[in-house]
C-alpha cells in the first residue's frame, strides 16, 4: 500500500538565468540524480542528503543541474525510478538508502556510462561506489553520555530494521554505556520502518512506561524526540540537529554531513576522475557530527564524552576494541583486538550484555 | 497494574486516528460512494490541525480547521465522482496522492515546532477509581468524541429516517432517486461528514500522539481505516472493534518487545494485520449475513437520467 506513497518525479525548476549564453553551455552541464527514501521534510535521513545535494549546486553554480525524487520505497519503485534518472541523461546518480542496493546494480549493468553511488550498501561495480559513514563512532560517544545520565539505568532504543548499519549502532552504544555504567540496560524495540512518526513516537512512550529514561533513536523522524520532551526525559537526535523537537530534551544529536562528500564525487565526474570506490569516514573527516551537547550534562561527563569524540577522530579511540564476547558468550575480539572493516560491515549479531534476540 | 493502564492507554490513543478516519469512510461508503483519498485528507487534516493549532494557540480552533479541510478536499473529490462522473477508484487515488503533495507545501514553514500535546479532560470522582478511573475517565476530548460519534453515526444510521434514507441511496440509487430523494445531495453530505472525520483523525494524529508535523506524517494510517471499514462489515460497532483491535495489537507488540520475549520482531510486527485477518474470518463465517452489509451501488456511478 505504501507504494501509492511515492511522488512523481520532481524535477528541479531550472532558475530562470536561461540567457542565450548559458543555453549553448546547458549541453556541458553535469546532472546529478538523487533518490530519498523519505521526504526532504523528515528532518533526518533524506533532509540531510538533500542538503548535501543543496551543496553540489552551491559549489558548481550552474554548471550542474541536480534532480531528487523522494519518498521511494525500496523495491521494484527504486528499480523504475532509478532507471527514469538513468535514462534521463543523468551523469551521477546517487541512490541514498540500504535498499536501494539491487536495483541500483541492477541498472548500473543497463548503464555503463553512468556513474553510481549508493549509501551504505556493501556491493559494487565498475560503475557503482559505495559510501557511507561511521555513525557507530557517533554511538559510542551517545553511549557514554547515556550510561551516565540515566537514573533508571534503563536505555531505551528504538531501531528501524536489523540490518548491520542498526545492529553496530547498538552494540556501539551499548558497549559504550556499559564502560561508563555497568548496571546499564537496553531496551530494544524494531519498529519494522524507517518512517512512520505515529508508531515511532508509540514505541518511545512503550519505552517511557517501561522504565527508559533516556531514548536513543535509528529512525528517521523526530516524534521520538517530541516525546521525550513532552514526557521530561532525555533523547538524542538522529541525521540531523533536533534540538527544535527536544529543547531540554536533547543531550546532543549525531548529526550526517554528506555535503563534502557530494561536492567531491561530482567534481570528480567533472574532472573525469571518478572511480568506483569504498568510502568510509567518520567523525574524523567530517562525515559524522556531534552536535553542541546540552548543557543539563554534568561538565565532567560532557569533557569525558568530549575527550571520546576528538580521540576517535583523531584515531586514538576504536570504539569495537576488545575483550568483547558475542551475545552467547563466545569470544568476538580477544583484548586489544580490534574489529576488522569487513567484521563491522557485516555485523549479523548482539554483542554480550544486550538482552532480547536479533531478528534474523 | 499501573503498566496495564499506561499500555491500555496508549492503545486507545493508537487507534483513535484510525477511528476517526474509519468511522467516517464508513457512512461515505454505506451511502454507495468509496473515496480511496482517506490519507489524503487525514494528512491534509494534520496539517491543517497543526498549523491552525500553533498559529492561534486553540486546539479547538485546530480541530475545527481540520474538520473543515478534509471536508472540503471529499467535495472536491464528491464534485468529481457525483457530478462529473469521473472514476471513484482512480480519483480516490488521485485525492491521496493531491492531498500528501499539498500538505507537504502547506506544511513548510510548519516543521521542526511544536504546539504541546492536547490536555487530558479527568472526569472528577470517576478518573479516581482505581484502574478503571484513568482507563476510561481520564482522556483528551477528541477520544470521548470518537466514541460519541461512533454511537451517533451508529444511531443515526438506525434508528432515523436520515439513516434510512442514506442507506437506501447506497443501497439502491434508482429507487431512491424515484422516490424524490436526491441522490447526489445525500451522497455529497456523506462524503463532507467522512472528510471532516478523516481530517480529525489526521489532526489527532499531528496535535495529540506525536504532536509534530513533518510531510507523510500519516504514513498509511488512511489505508488501514479503508481495510477497517471493510473489516467491520461497514456497522460502526464493528469500526469500534477494528480500530481498537489494529490499534491495540500495534502498541501491545511495540511493549512485548520491550520486555525482550523472545519473538523475532518480523512477526511482531504483522501481528496487527494478522490478529485483524483471523477476527474478520471468525466473525464473517456467516456469508449470507456479512453480504446483507455491503452497500449494493457502492462505486456505481449514478446518472439521474437512468
Amino acid at each position: 500500500m505504501k507504494k501509492i506513497f511515492k511522488t512523481a518525479l520532481a524535477l528541479m525548476p531550472i532558475l530562470a538565468l536561461a540567457l542565450p549564453i548559458s543555453v549553448a553551455s546547458a549541453a556541458e552541464k553535469t546532472k546529478v540524480g538523487f533518490v530519498y527514501v523519505g521526504p526532504i521534510g523528515d528532518h533526518g535521513w533524506s533532509h540531510e542528503h538533500n542538503i548535501g545535494r543543496l551543496a553540489v549546486e552551491k559549489a558548481f553554480g550552474d554548471k550542474v543541474e541536480t534532480t531528487y525524487v523522494e519518498n521511494v520505497s525500496e523495491g521494484p519503485d527504486a528499480e523504475r525510478v532509478i532507471q527514469q534518472l538513468a535514462r534521463g541523461g543523468h551523469d551521477i546518480i546517487f541512490t541514498t538508502s540500504f535498499g536501494f542496493m539491487n536495483p541500483t546494480l541492477k541498472v548500473a549493468k543497463l548503464f555503463p556510462k553512468v556513474k553510481f553511488e549508493h549509501a551504505t550498501g556493501f556491493k559494487r561495480a565498475k560503475n557503482v561506489s559505495t559510501y557511507s559513514a561511521r555513525f557507530y563512532e557517533g554511538r559510542h560517544v551517545i553511549g557514554l553520555i547515556a550510561g551516565k545520565m540515566t537514573k533508571t539505568n534503563t536505555v531505551g532504543y528504538i531501531a528501524s530494521f536489523p540490518i548491520p548499519e542498526v545492529v553496530r549502532g547498538i552494540n556501539a552504544a551499548y558497549l559504550a554505556a556499559k564502560s561508563v555504567n555497568p548496571k546499564v540496560k537496553f531496551k530494544v524495540i524494531w519498529v519494522s520502518t524507517w518512517f512512520d512518526p505515529g508508531k515511532e513516537a508509540d514505541a518511545a512512550n512503550a519505552l517511557i512506561d517501561q522504565g527508559a529514561d533516556v531514548i536513543m533513536q535509528h529512525t528517521d523522524s523526530p516524534a521520538a524526540m517530541q516525546i521525550a520532551e513532552e514526557k521530561g526525559i532525555f533523547a538524542f537526535g538522529q541525521a540531523s540537529d533536533m534540538i527544535k523537537f527536544g529543547p531540554t530534551a536533547q543531550l546532543t544529536s549525531i548529526i550526517d554531513d554528506w555535503a563534502p562528500y557530494y561536492v567531491a564525487r561530482v567534481k570528480a565526474v567533472m574532472d573525469g576522475t571518478w572511480k568506483s570506490q569504498d568510502t568510509w569516514d567518520g567523525i574524523g573527516p567530517g562525515m559524522v557530527g556531534i552536535a553542541k551537547f546540552s548543557d543539563r550534562i554534568p561538565a565532567d561527563v560532557r569533557a569525558m564524552a568530549g575527550k571520546a569524540r576528538d580521540d576517535i577522530a583523531a584515531g586514538k579511540l576504536f570504539p569495537f576494541t576488545g575483550p568483547i564476547n558475542k551475545q552467547d558468550g563466545s569470544v568476538w575480539l580477544k583484548a586489544g583486538e580490534k574489529a576488522s572493516d569487513g567484521d563491522l560491515a557485516g555485523m549479523g549479531f548482539y554483542v554480550e550484555g544486550v538482552e532480547g534476540s536479533l531478528p534474523k | 497494574m499501573d503498566l496495564l493502564v499506561l499500555i491500555l492507554q496508549g492503545v486507545i490513543v493508537a487507534a483513535t486516528p484510525l477511528l476517526f478516519a474509519a468511522i467516517g469512510e464508513a457512512v461515505v461508503e454505506r451511502a454507495g460512494v468509496l473515496n480511496l483519498g482517506v490519507e489524503g485528507m487525514m494528512i491534509l487534516g494534520a496539517v491543517a490541525g497543526f498549523a491552525v493549532t500553533l498559529d492561534t494557540g486553540s486546539f479547538f480552533w485546530g480541530i475545527l480547521a481540520a474538520a473543515f479541510v478534509g471536508a472540503i478536499a471529499a467535495s472536491l473529490f464528491g464534485f468529481l465522482t457525483q457530478v462529473l462522473m469521473s472514476n471513484q477508484v482512480a480519483t480516490g487515488l488521485a485525492l491521496t496522492i493531491f492531498g500528501l503533495g499539498v500538505a507537504a507545501l502547506l506544511g513548510q514553514g510548519y516543521s521542526g515546532q511544536s504546539t504541546g500535546a492536547l490536555a487530558r479532560i479527568e472526569i472528577p470522582l470517576l478518573s479516581s477509581i482505581p484502574f478503571v478511573g484513568p482507563l476510561l475517565f481520564a482522556h483528551d476530548p477528541l477520544v470521548y468524541l470518537s466514541i460519541a460519534l461512533v454511537i451517533g453515526v451508529s444511531w443515526f444510521l438506525n434508528k432515523t429516517r436520515g439513516g434510512l434514507i442514506l442507506r437506501a441511496v447506497g443501497d439502491n440509487h434508482d429507487a431512491a432517486h424515484a422516490i424524490g430523494y436526491s441522490v447526489v445531495g445525500v451522497r455529497m453530505m456523506a462524503l463532507m461528514f467522512g472528510g471532516a472525520c478523516a481530517g480529525v483523525g489526521g489532526a489527532y494524529l499531528s496535535t495529540v500522539q506525536t504532536p509534530l508535523w513533518v510531510e507523510g506524517m500519516t504514513a498509511g494510517r488512511g489505508w488501514i481505516a479503508l481495510a477497517i471499514v471493510v473489516f467491520a462489515a461497514w456497522r460502526p460497532s464493528r469500526v469500534l472493534l477494528g480500530a481498537y483491535l489494529f490499534g491495540g495489537v500495534t502498541v501491545i507488540q511495540l511493549h512485548i518487545q520491550g520486555f525482550g520475549v523472545d519473538i523475532d520482531a518480523q512477526y511482531l510486527s504483522m501481528l496487527p494485520y494478522l490478529v485483524t485477518i483471523v477476527v474478520l474470518v471468525l466473525i464473517s463465517n456467516d456469508k449470507a449475513r456479512a453480504n446483507l452489509n455491503a452497500p449494493a451501488c457502492l462505486t456505481k456511478p449514478f446518472f439521474a437520467s437512468s
